[in-house]
């Protein structure tokens, strides 16, 4: 298959940065998109040039590290997927393909396509924990939760802080991000001595680093790869009234 | 910024606002079906009797003189926080993207609201004017009714009118459902059906109510 790519070149942060437009040709359709870039890359280090930076690391869609915007999508045209799991069969031969780093404010590019997300650890550091008593590990289900609820908080535990979330928003909200945490923690009896806390700090960090507000567009689980559903807005919304209506029985 | 800005109070965050947001609109979404049933007054051939009548309750009624004042506040810290919102739009994405599919990931009518707000507002700082400063600051001698009639029977007023309704449709079948998942109200898959559902048939049914009033005095004049 032969594929034209449009790929944003930046030196550096401080540069201004371009799209620069590459050919490439010969490539199966079951090649993956970061090996079709990782082929791109191979013939411009031949050639001399600088190679496309972009990040990657596990290539089996749990890490989160392949955030690219793909012809006008977060991770590309499928739905709920990460870059790495998308594959060259996925678009047309001859197709024109434009990528671009993930645009936001508290994300800035480093190189190329490789943006800095440290801001989503800023916002885990300020409340996605747990305090637990060090010693000998605790026997398994020694505190009984019922399986449904296990599940959910399983799957909002899911998040691989992947950003596609932020890239995808309309508003470059991280919402879903600091939901999914804030959610996950407040199913279990372990997340309930710092959940008042954590819903507060988290937002107060998310606006702090610069996302935007988030409009319920629902664009952020469509993208999410971890398919992170809505309801966990939802509870985070809740918790949030709940954390600042009602007083807190527990404060000195 | 790396640190933590310690925001004035929770309604001061972005989540908190949004919340402001959600609950103004509700309020709003009510008066929306208590205006309508007014409104509907004026398809009865009566002549605007009942309608004028309704309209003297309106204006005098002390209760509702209370329950404007709420009106006009609901209104004013809806519009603000928008404004703020809109204000803050470019803040987090200073530089955009080249292409940008947001239709394969999100509905028209929540990526309009913006466009839907200033159509709305133009809408209702024109609609205030016709009636409200009219009829209740201004003194006018004639009925509601007749001011009613005589903006309805103009066409270009009618299409406005009409248009303006198309676009508050935009904004309720985005707005009902996202100020219902604002305040946390969606708790399972089932009252999410429901709600959107009933936001489907509410941003429908409320406009194309309101719309028909000025098409029904257009098509007699002819």
């Amino acid at each position: 298959m032969r594929f034209t790519l449009e790929i944003w070149r930046q030196k550096n942060a401080q540069d201004e940065g371009r799209f620069e437009v590459y050919e490439v040709d010969g490539i199966s359709p079951n090649t993956s998109f970061l090996e079709m870039l990782d082929i791109l890359n191979e013939r411009l280090i031949k050639e001399g040039k600088e190679p496309v930076a972009f990040d990657h690391d596990c290539r089996e869609g749990i890490c989160g590290s392949c955030g690219l915007f793909i012809n006008g999508r977060a991770h590309g045209p499928l739905p709920n997927i990460t870059t790495c799991r998308l594959y060259m069969r996925h678009f047309k031969d001859g197709e024109r393909i434009v990528i671009e780093p993930f645009r936001a404010k508290p994300f800035p590019v480093i190189k190329d396509l490789v943006v800095d997300r440290s801001a989503l650890d800023r916002i885990i550091q300020k409340g996605g924990y747990i305090s637990v008593n060090t010693g000998s590990a605790p026997d398994a289900n020694s505190i009984p939760i019922p399986k449904a609820v296990a599940d959910r908080a399983f799957d909002y535990a899911t998040c691989i802080g992947c950003g596609a979330c932020v890239a995808a928003c309309k508003n470059a909200s991280a919402m879903l991000f600091v939901a999914a945490k804030v959610s996950h923690l407040a199913m279990l009896p372990q997340g309930q001595p710092e959940r008042r806390q954590r819903v507060k700090r988290m937002v107060a960090q998310m606006d702090s680093e610069g996302f935007g507000h988030c409009s319920n567009t629902g664009a952020c689980a469509v993208e999410c790869p971890a398919k992170i559903p809505l309801s966990a807005i939802a509870q985070l919304q809740r918790d949030y009234i709940w954390a600042n209506l009602t007083p807190d029985l527990y404060a000195r | 910024m790396r640190t933590t800005v310690e925001p004035v109070s929770w309604l001061h965050t972005s989540v908190g606002r949004k919340i402001i947001m959600a609950a103004t609109g509700v309020f709003l979404m009510t008066f929306l079906v208590v205006h309508l049933a007014g409104n509907l007054l004026l398809l009865r051939a009566d002549g605007g009797a009942a309608f004028n009548a309704y309209a003297e309750f309106m204006s005098t009624n002390p209760f509702i003189r209370v329950l404007e004042v709420f009106l006009f506040a609901g209104f004013v810290i809806h519009i603000y926080q928008g404004i703020y919102f809109i204000s803050r739009e470019k803040k987090s994405r200073p530089k955009g993207y080249a292409l940008n599919n947001a239709g394969a990931n999100s509905s028209i009518f929540s990526r309009t609201m913006r466009l839907s707000a200033i159509v709305v507002l133009v809408f209702l700082i024109v609609h205030l004017r016709h009636f409200f400063v009219e009829h209740r600051l201004l003194g006018s001698p004639y009925t509601m009714y007749d001011l009613c009639k005589a903006a309805f029977e103009n066409p270009w007023y009618s299409l406005f009118y009409v248009v303006s309704m198309v676009l508050l449709g935009f904004h309720l079948a985005h707005g009902f459902y996202s100020s219902f998942q604002t305040l946390g109200l969606i708790l399972n898959r089932r009252i999410e059906a429901v709600i959107k559902w009933a936001g489907a048939a509410f941003a429908l049914g409320v406009p194309l109510g309101f719309a028909i009033i000025p098409l029904y005095f257009l098509v007699k004049t002819f």
